[in-house]
């Protein structure tokens, strides 16, 4: 019996990700969400722009790509179109949906739009070659902070699960990673909620995942994963930081 | 029993299914180059594994299938 394979809302194509990108994990965890609540045919994923660019041949879903940053406002468009009949999430990094998509992100969020969000934070800019994003940490060595990110001038990394959870708006936020097979199962479970929430009418959830870069961090994905524990999650602690309808239930 | 599956060709030799496997049992394949020009991960011991599917939960591309 098969107890494991790659899951069918995910199409037979090589994924262009670098060896031990854990973009390929969360791609995985997404399709197989789609597939255990059964939503395939009615699913429409926005792909960002970013690493993940590419996303709309690796889904066998409908895809858009979005402008970038703009990933929210198209998913509302489709949403608000045929909000009965259609699934819609996005699937976004840090430096699209924290960056350039930070008020569309905002915005989704503050209208409660029935949309889900998959968010990858790695902390950097991948796929221009590793520039300072929003999130990088204090002290992190990028392609344009090469002394390490000097927060007297270039400011603070955004902490995006604790900022949205300030709104009223949002439905559900939850920060999860993917650094090793517990985290792995744990994130899986959130995505799916994620998802279920959407099909029950409940509003917006935005699920952020913690991930690494192993090219961009110039590490090995092994030393990649283990400075997630280290270094981002000291500073991006997990966790649920919204959840409407559990509070309202109490 | 517990059987894996590689699709080989998709392997990029990152080694995260190695240090997930709870056996030591998975190893890259040193003497082997696939089409993308990697070591392909590949299995030790078949007998010894129990299909508890780290290996293939931590792949990024899902290279590995378990039967069991």
């Amino acid at each position: 019996m098969v107890v494991f394979e790659k899951p069918h809302a995910l199409t037979d194509v090589p994924l262009h990700y670098c060896p031990g990108c854990t973009h390929g994990i969360v791609h995985r965890l997404v399709a197989e969400a789609i597939d255990e609540l059964g939503i395939e045919g009615q699913t429409i994923g926005i792909a960002p722009v970013g690493c993940s660019v590419m996303a709309y041949d690796y889904f066998n879903c409908d895809m858009i790509e979005a402008a970038h940053g703009r990933a929210p406002a198209v998913a509302t468009g489709v949403k608000r179109a045929d909000p009965d009949n259609h699934i819609v999430f996005t699937y976004q990094g840090d430096g699209d949906l924290a960056s350039i998509g930070m008020a569309e992100t905002v915005h989704a969020a503050a209208r409660n739009e029935n949309i889900t969000v998959i968010f990858i934070n790695n902390a950097i800019y991948g796929m221009t070659g590793g520039q300072m994003a929003p999130t990088s940490l204090p002290g992190q060595v990028t392609q344009t902070s090469p002394y390490g990110r000097d927060t007297s001038h270039c400011g603070y990394p955004i902490r995006v699960c604790e900022m949205l959870a300030t709104l009223e708006g949002p439905e559900y936020l939850e920060r999860v990673t993917v650094n090793n097979v517990a985290n792995v199962r744990k994130a899986k479970k959130a995505i799916k909620k994620a998802f279920q929430n959407q099909i029950d009418k409940k509003g917006f959830s935005l699920i952020e995942v913690v991930s690494s870069c192993p090219t961009n961090w110039g590490m090995t994905p092994q030393d990649a994963l283990k400075w997630i524990d280290d270094n981002m999650l000291p500073y991006y602690p997990l966790g649920v930081y919204k959840d409407r309808s559990a509070k309202e239930e109490k | 029993m517990a059987k894996l599956k590689f699709k080989t060709d998709f392997c990029k030799g990152c080694g995260l299914c190695v240090d997930a496997c709870p056996k030591k049992l998975l190893k890259l394949a040193t003497d082997k180059i696939n089409k993308k020009g990697h070591h392909p991960a590949e299995i030790t011991d078949q007998d010894s594994c129990t299909g508890c599917t780290s290996c293939a939960i931590m792949c990024p591309d899902c290279v590995i299938t378990v039967e069991r």
